[in-house]
């Protein structure tokens, strides 16, 4: 069993101002080199996780540990070298004048060498293609090219860790697929921790763990397909299910037996095919 | 009129002005407006508009371009020019039309100013288009620096600059996408008396101001998350670096100076 | 009332050194009552193509027709009012146009500037805030004090209270969750059954615009490329893949199943329940 790298004890918040606790005993672990999706409807509380795992507010009761540090006022800026992160809004994260500024706008805040820094910004634009564009300025890019820029201006820092914060709900089909393949890949070549929140369950789908939040709390965690086996339940959540699996739902509820389910397509089409026509 | 008028903008090309440090290219326009004032004689302008015309040939600008990107300035020279004449009541008197008396004095003085000002607008126009706005940013960081012994905010002041250029073209589409929006629910910005108009700004004004502070805070976080803790121990990205050309065209200035003290009269 | 644009082709800054072409030679119409989606790649232009429904931008060559009016390129057009009361939109993200105090006042708002008087323009707003699923309570709050899914539907109901002909969708459902989505989609789909009203449906989603429209129209690099039914559009995968756009999931399964199992299915299957429908007819025909 791998060591957890973000572990989250009995974790309670409420925002100031607030009356109401967004997170309520909340406790899950993380390891080494996972991918885990957070999902949850709006308002379910995921977003505030995230803030909370970056010390951007600090917990009311529990703990949080990073990487075997303590997160707390003294330590928060140890925990964040461990952590990169993509934010929502490809514009209001997007800092520097041009890409390579923006890159290497976070390296300058660590101090980095000036030779050191060129290096690692053009290694970091060129792991997500985004090497031809560096002296473009942000309104002349897409959507996902600026969210591609903020992942290398991530990279850049070489962190453990990388917490997707609903990063692909304000792009076009297009674009969401560009950053999750990207992701997918960069998390099989460097071994990163990889941390989404979403409320997208396609994109949940190829985590190797789900946590479903709702209401401030852990609704329930596990395996994909652990997860989709709660069906409605996940529709009551304000959730929508992979397609593969409403198909089969549809199927079964017009009277066409089916075993098991069925996570893609394939496997869907490939159950159809045998079980009616290769008897 | 806005998209043919070219002060405050750059113009991309591969010029020795180009080339030069930003920090010169600053320096050398503050002195020169410094220096311009010394000139009192006809001889001294002539030299100091000598001085101006091999820097624009030096950048690759030409004088036509200029004339016409300047146009509402030239407006204001003109304007300036008449006022001068038809005020001063100094020396002899050249034309006399009963109404209205020009004296020798005014029309020397109303060339003079005139001179001065269009030498001024050319110099620091030469500044913008020869440098990118993050680059005269830079500059001015490198030049404030040695402030922040007396706790001049040199980094804060370089970073909101940078950090305001960066959001000009976003907050452009924004206003044009809220004005449209309201436009469709009926606002009308173009038309009616003042009163109405000025109302029907605040419709456009207050949302631009929620986002502008909604992205503010955004900024804000994904700036903290990427390390950002002030000025201190950051290193530069963006190096500037003098050559010997920047040396010899703030020494060009000194050598206009001699020439200006000499030919004051 | 019908709308229809003709030969429109739209520049951008035209006449000065930074001209550009947004749209070409774009003609459609929409008449009264109904649905239709326009789909394309981002950048293909049809958020151009939005903004002549109601005047916003004007041709710089062809005509847009909106009812009994005609906005025609190189012509003066006095009186755009009567022409964006008819056409409301919902732009991208409404709830980044809340200006007012207080909801009642923001809803207010549009009627308002079309010379609907104060205490109708009220009675309008009390009766579109629960058309769109919120409560009277709301009302006199702030609108900066409600969450963004509240705020959307808010400023959607102040597009609604203008009681206009047609409504414009710019991407209504952009950055909300599943439900809200759907949500959202049944909410527009009812009123245009319910009150005949015609809309138009800018979006990414190409579920959305099979199930929803009675007609879809793809724009493509600043061109209309095609236009047709749902089940005319979505028949052909390859044709969409030359212009970067793709068919809906369940579309898609059955071209897999079609291809697996060497049967074709006489028609293309917009829902799951169609689909399986079809299936159970083509499979019960065999042995099992």
């Amino acid at each position: 069993m791998k060591k957890p790298i973000i572990s989250l004890d009995s974790i309670t918040f409420r925002y100031p101002n607030s009356v109401h606790d967004v997170l309520k005993q909340v406790s899950f672990s993380i390891h080494e080199g996972e991918w885990v999706a957070i999902v949850g409807h709006n308002g379910s509380g995921k977003s505030t996780l995230a803030k909370l795992i970056n010390g951007l507010y600090f917990p009311e009761n529990g703990e949080i540990h990073i990487a075997g540090i303590k997160l707390d006022n003294s330590t928060v800026w140890d925990t964040r070298k461990h952590i990169g992160m993509v934010f929502q809004n490809p514009d209001n994260q997007f800092v520097g004048t041009t890409v390579q500024d923006d890159v290497a706008f976070g390296l300058e805040n660590h101090g980095v060498p000036y030779e050191d820094m060129v290096k690692r910004v053009i290694g970091a634009l060129k792991q997500v293609k985004m090497d031809d564009f560096l002296n473009q300025e942000p309104h002349h890019l897409s959507g996902g090219q600026k969210q591609r820029v903020a992942i290398a201006s991530v990279l850049a820092l070489r962190p453990d860790i990388i917490i997707l914060d609903e990063a692909t709900s304000m792009l076009d089909p297009h674009g969401r697929e560009e950053i999750i393949s990207l992701v997918r890949q960069l998390k099989e070549v460097q071994g990163l921790t990889v941390l989404s929140i979403t409320h997208d369950l396609e994109e949940a789908a190829k985590a190797d763990r789900i946590i479903v939040m709702n209401d401030g709390e852990v609704f329930q965690t596990g395996t994909p397909d652990e997860i989709f086996k709660l069906g409605d339940e996940l529709v009551k959540l304000g959730l929508d299910l992979p397609f593969p699996i409403k198909m089969a739902n549809t199927f079964k509820e017009q009277g066409v037996p089916l075993q098991g389910q069925y996570l893609t397509e394939e496997e869907l089409v490939i159950e159809l095919w045998t079980s009616h026509f290769k008897k | 009129m806005m998209e043919k008028m070219i002060f405050g903008r750059y113009i991309p090309a591969d010029s020795i002005a180009h080339r030069l440090d930003p920090r010169a290219k600053l320096l050398f326009v503050f002195i020169f407006i410094g220096i311009i004032f010394l000139a009192n004689n006809g001889w001294a302008y002539g030299a100091a508009a000598a001085f101006t015309v091999l820097s624009i040939w030096l950048s690759g600008v030409t004088i036509r371009f200029l004339i016409k990107g300047l146009k509402p300035v030239m407006i204001i020279i003109a304007i300036t020019f008449v006022l001068q004449i038809f005020f001063a009541r100094e020396g002899d008197i050249i034309v006399d039309l009963g109404f209205v008396t020009i004296y020798e004095e005014g029309v020397r003085q109303a060339i003079f100013i005139s001179t001065r000002f269009l030498l001024l607008v050319f110099m620091t126009s030469l500044l913008t288009l020869t440098t990118t706005p993050i680059s005269i940013t830079d500059g001015l960081e490198s030049l404030l620096n040695p402030l922040k012994k007396i706790k001049f905010p040199a980094h804060e002041l370089a970073l909101m600059m940078s950090i305001a250029l960066r959001f000009i073209p976003t907050l452009m589409d924004e206003t044009d996408k809220v004005m449209k929006a309201q436009m469709a629910r009926g606002s009308d910005m173009s038309s009616g008396p003042l009163k109405d108009r000025l109302k029907a700004v605040v419709p456009l004004m207050i949302p631009l101001f929620v986002n502008a502070f909604k992205r503010a805070e955004d900024l804000a976080i994904a700036m903290e998350v990427r390390g950002y803790r002030g000025g201190e121990g950051r290193t530069k990205y963006r190096l500037l670096k003098w050559h010997g050309r920047d040396t010899l065209a703030l020494l060009s200035l000194v050598g206009l100076t001699v020439l200006l003290v000499l030919l004051r009269g | 009332m019908d709308i229809s644009l003709q030969k429109v082709e739209y520049r951008y800054a035209a006449g000065s050194p930074f001209e550009k072409l947004a749209i070409e030679d774009v003609s459609f119409s929409v008449p009264s009552g109904q649905y239709v989606a326009i789909i394309g790649h981002t950048g293909s232009g049809k958020s151009t193509v939005l903004q002549h429904l109601n005047a916003l931008l004007k041709p710089t060559a062809g005509s847009v027709v909106i009812g009994d009016r005609t906005v025609r390129a190189g012509r003066k057009e006095k009186e755009l009012k009567s022409i964006r009361q008819k056409v409301g939109i919902v732009f991208q993200f409404p709830e980044q146009q809340l200006f007012e105090e207080t909801v009642l006042k923001d809803i207010c708002y549009g009627p308002m500037n079309f010379g609907v008087s104060e205490e109708e323009a009220k009675n309008r707003a009390e009766y579109w805030i629960e058309e769109v699923g919120l409560s009277r309570e709301i009302l006199n709050q702030s609108p900066f004090d409600l969450s963004g899914g509240q705020m959307r539907r808010v400023a959607i109901a102040g597009v609604l209270a203008m009681q206009p002909d047609l409504i414009v969708l710019d991407e209504p459902t952009a950055g909300l969750d599943p439900r809200g989505r759907k949500e959202m989609m049944d909410m527009f789909y009812r009123l245009h059954k319910e009150r005949n009203l015609s809309m138009i449906l800018v979006t990414h989603s190409m579920e959305d615009a099979s199930v929803y429209a009675d007609k879809i129209v793809i724009m493509h690099k600043g061109k209309k490329v095609h236009e047709g039914t749902p089940r005319e559009i979505f028949a052909d995968a390859e044709k969409l893949k030359q212009w970067d756009l793709s068919v809906p999931e369940v579309v898609h399964f059955q071209r897999l199943l079609e291809h697996k199992t060497g049967i074709l299915f006489p028609v293309v299957c917009l829902t799951m329940e169609e689909l399986v429908a079809q299936w159970k007819q083509l499979s019960g025909g065999h042995p099992l």
